[in-house]
C-alpha cells in the first residue's frame, strides 16, 4: 500500500481509476488571522487516502491534525481562518476551487464526518431520528415518512437496541457510546466514500471505546469506504490503522504502515510518543514523557519545530527545516510508503 | 406533564387570592370617598351618602367587602358593578379589552418580527458594522421613555398630515403608530436577546455538524440554529404579551385609545375601587394564564425540559 504517489500524475477530474487515490491532500496550508498575528495551524500538509484504507493522523492538542481534517471537510469558519495555498483533491477534483453549493452537496453525501464528542455535536432540541432523517430528506429528498424509516434502519445498522422505538427520542436520552453510534450512523447515512472520524472515542469510556472502534472498522470494511482517523490514542490506531502520519506543529513529521512505525519509528518525536506509553512490564518505573510543552504556533522555532523538545536536536535542526525524507534500509533499499522529517532519520531509526 | 399543569394551576390559587387582596387593600388605603366623588362639588345630604354606601356594601369592614368581593366572582363570575355608570365591571372590560387585544396584537407581532429578525442578522454577525449598528439602535429604543417616543413620532406623523390621535380603533393603518411606540422598548429587548442566543449557538458544535452534513444554509440557519436560539426568546415574547394585555397607560392616553389602559387610569382618578379591582383581577388571570402557556410551551422548545 502506498502512501504518497510522489510522482503524482493528475488523474482525470471524473473517473478517479482503480490506484488513484480517493482523497489527496497536497501542500496544505491553513493559517489564522487573530489580534496577536497569524497563526500557521497547517504547514504544507500531504496525504493521501485509497477506498477501503484507513489513514490514522497521530498527534498533540494543536499539532493542526483536527485543522486539516476541517479544511477537507470545508467546515472551517473562513475567516478568521484562510487557506493560502494548497489542494485538496477529491476524485481528482480539487475542493478547494469548487462553487459553494457543489461542495455542500458533496458534504454529508461523498465525504461525511463523526466528531468528537457527540452530546454536544447533535443537536439537543431535535429527535435523533430528524436529525438523521434530515440526511435522507435534504440529499436525496425522500418524505419525512420513508425518512424514518431509513432512519430507523440506519440505528439498527449500528447497533442500537429498539431503534424504532427509540427514533424519537432526543440526544439526552441516550448514553454516551450509543450517542456517538447515532454520530456514526449520521456519517454512514448516505454511504459516503470518505469519513473523517476525528476523536472519536475520546469522550467515552475505555470499554465503549472498543466496542465503538469495532463498530466503526466493521462498517468501513463492509462499504469499502476511506477512513481518516484522528486520534492522539496509539493504542487505538494499532488495531485499525493501514497506515500513520504523525503531525507536529502543523507538518507531518513522520508517515509509515502502521506495524513498521512501532517496530522502528524513524522520527524522534514518534519515539517519544511510542515511549510514553505505559507498559505493564515496567511497572513501577518512572514514566517517560517528551520534555517541554508543544509550540506556541504564533513563533514556531526556527529549523526543525520539534527541536527544543528533541533530545538528539543539533545545531543543524535549530537553522534548517528537514523537508520529508524518504526512509531506506542501512542498505539503501527501498521502504514504501515511509517518509521522515528529521535530518537524523537514520540513526533515529538504525540505532 | 397533565399532573403539572394540574399543579400549576392549583398554585395559581393563593397566587389569585394574595394579588386581589392586595390590591384591594391599596385601593381601600387611597384617599378619596367614591360615593362622595359621584356628587362631585355638590356635595350631598349624609342620609344619601349613608344609604349608597350601604347599597354598595362600603361600610361593612374590609375584610368582610373583600370576602363577599371574592364569593361574587367565585359564585357568579360578578367581578362588581362600576359605581359611576351602575355597568358591570365585566362589560366595561368587554369594551376595552378588544380594544387593547387589538393594539397589543399588532404592537406584539412587530416586536416579535422585527425584535427577531433584528437580532438574527445581529447575532449572526457579531462584532461586525450591522451588530454594532442594531446595538446602537437597541440602547436608543431602550433608553427613550416611551412617552417621548410617542410624543416624537405623533409630532413628525401630524407635520406629514396624518392624524395626531386614533379615531377609529378597527383601522390597522391608524393603530400602526401607537403599537410601533409600544412595541419599540419590548423590540429592543427581543433584538438583544436573540442576538446573545444567535451569537452563541452560532460557535455550536451542532451548528458544525449541520453544516458538515451537507445541508442548505437555509436549513442550517432556520431549523438548527432558529430552533435552539428561540427558547429563551420565546420566554420573554410570553411574559410580555401578558404585560401588553395589561394594557399600555401613556401610549393610549397620548393617541386617545380607549383601550384597557385608560379604563384603568380613569378608575384610578375616580377613586373607584371595585372597578379598579375588577379590571386587575382579570388582568391577573390572563396574565398568570399567560405564564402557564408559556411555561408549556418551553417544554415543547426544549425537550431536555420535562414536566412532572
Amino acid at each position: 500500500m502506498t502512501i504518497i504517489d510522489q510522482t503524482a500524475s493528475v488523474p482525470g477530474p471524473s473517473d478517479g481509476g482503480a490506484d488513484a487515490p480517493l482523497l489527496e491532500v497536497r501542500d496544505l496550508h491553513v493559517e489564522f488571522h487573530t489580534r496577536d498575528g497569524v497563526v500557521r495551524a497547517v504547514n504544507g500538509v500531504n496525504y493521501s487516502v485509497s477506498a477501503g484504507e484507513t489513514l490514522a493522523v497521530l498527534g498533540e492538542s494543536g499539532s493542526g491534525k483536527s485543522v486539516t481534517a476541517q479544511a477537507i471537510m470545508g467546515i472551517l469558519d473562513m475567516p478568521p481562518a484562510k487557506i493560502p495555498q494548497g489542494e485538496i483533491l477529491f476524485r481528482g477534483q480539487d475542493m478547494l476551487r469548487m462553487a459553494a453549493d457543489e461542495r455542500r452537496k458533496l458534504r454529508g453525501a461523498k465525504i461525511a464526518m463523526i466528531f468528537q464528542d457527540a452530546l454536544s455535536s447533535l443537536n439537543p432540541v431535535l429527535s435523533v431520528g430528524y436529525q438523521l432523517g434530515e440526511m435522507f430528506r435534504v440529499h436525496q429528498g425522500l418524505s419525512k415518512k420513508e425518512a424514518k424509516a431509513r432512519s430507523i434502519e440506519l440505528m439498527d445498522r449500528v447497533k442500537i437496541p429498539a431503534a424504532a422505538a427509540r427514533v424519537n427520542d432526543y440526544p439526552h436520552q441516550f448514553s454516551g457510546g450509543m450517542r456517538q453510534r447515532i454520530m456514526i450512523a449520521m456519517a454512514l447515512a448516505l454511504e459516503p466514500d470518505l469519513i473523517i472520524a476525528d476523536e472519536p472515542t475520546t469522550a467515552l469510556d475505555v470499554t465503549v471505546q472498543a466496542q465503538v472502534m469495532d463498530l466503526l472498522a466493521e462498517l468501513q470494511r463492509e462499504y469499502h469506504m476511506g477512513l481518516i482517523l484522528i486520534t492522539h490514542d496509539l493504542g487505538v490506531v494499532a488495531d485499525v490503522a493501514d497506515k500513520i502520519a504523525v503531525m507536529y506543529a502543523g507538518r507531518i513529521v513522520e508517515q509509515a504502515p502502521v506495524h513498521e512505525l512501532y517496530k522502528r519509528p524513524a522520527h524522534p518525536y514518534t519515539r517519544g510518543l511510542l515511549d510514553s506509553i505505559p507498559r505493564l512490564d515496567q511497572k513501577g518505573q518512572e514514566l517517560y514523557a517528551i520534555q517541554g510543552l508543544p509550540p506556541n504556533l504564533l513563533r514556531t522555532p526556527s529549523g526543525c519545530a520539534f527541536n527544543p523538545r528533541c533530545p538528539k536536536a543539533q545545531d543543524i535542526c535549530r537553522t534548517d527545516t528537514p523537508p520529508l525524507f524518504e526512509v531506506t534500509e542501512p542498505d539503501g533499499s527501498a521502504l514504501p510508503g515511509r517518509r521522515s522529517a528529521c535530518h537524523f532519520w537514520k540513526e533515529t531509526i538504525h540505532g | 406533564m397533565g399532573r403539572y399543569v394540574i399543579r400549576r394551576l392549583l398554585q395559581m390559587i393563593p397566587v389569585f387570592i394574595g394579588t386581589t387582596l392586595l390590591i384591594f387593600l391599596m385601593v381601600y388605603a387611597l384617599p378619596g370617598d367614591p360615593v362622595r366623588g359621584l356628587f362631585g362639588d355638590k356635595g350631598a345630604s349624609p342620609e344619601v351618602l349613608q344609604n349608597l354606601r350601604h347599597e354598595y356594601g362600603l361600610d361593612k369592614p374590609i375584610l368582610v367587602q373583600y370576602f363577599d368581593y371574592m364569593k361574587g366572582i367565585v359564585l357568579h363570575f360578578d367581578f362588581g358593578n362600576q359605581i359611576a355608570s351602575g355597568r358591570p365591571v365585566t362589560e366595561i372590560l368587554g369594551d376595552a379589552f378588544p380594544v387593547t387585544l387589538r393594539l397589543a396584537g399588532l404592537a406584539f407581532a412587530i416586536e416579535a418580527a422585527l425584535g427577531i429578525i433584528l437580532g438574527l442578522v445581529s447575532g449572526m454577525r457579531a462584532g461586525k458594522t450591522a451588530d454594532t449598528l442594531i446595538l446602537i439602535l437597541t440602547l436608543l429604543l431602550i433608553s427613550v421613555p416611551v412617552f417621548v417616543l410617542g410624543l416624537i413620532l405623533q409630532t413628525v406623523v401630524t407635520n406629514a398630515g396624518g392624524a395626531p390621535s386614533v379615531s377609529d380603533d378597527t383601522d390597522i393603518g391608524q393603530m400602526l403608530m401607537p403599537a410601533i411606540v409600544l412595541a419599540s422598548a419590548s423590540l429592543a429587548y427581543v433584538a438583544r436577546l436573540t442576538r446573545t442566543s444567535v451569537a452563541e449557538n452560532m460557535r455550536s458544535d451542532f451548528m458544525r455538524t449541520a453544516i458538515a452534513k451537507g445541508l442548505p444554509r437555509r436549513r442550517v440557519v432556520g431549523v438548527h440554529l432558529m430552533r435552539n436560539s428561540l427558547i429563551p426568546v420565546v420566554t420573554f415574547l410570553g411574559t410580555d404579551l401578558g404585560a401588553l394585555m395589561g394594557g399600555a397607560i401613556v401610549t393610549e392616553r397620548i393617541f386617545n385609545i380607549k383601550g384597557v389602559g385608560g379604563t384603568i387610569a380613569d378608575a384610578i382618578t375616580r377613586r373607584e375601587g371595585t372597578t379598579l379591582v375588577g379590571l386587575v383581577t382579570i388582568l391577573v388571570l390572563v396574565y398568570l394564564v399567560t405564564s402557564l402557556i408559556v411555561d408549556l410551551l418551553y417544554a415543547v422548545l426544549d425537550p431536555r425540559i420535562r414536566y412532572a
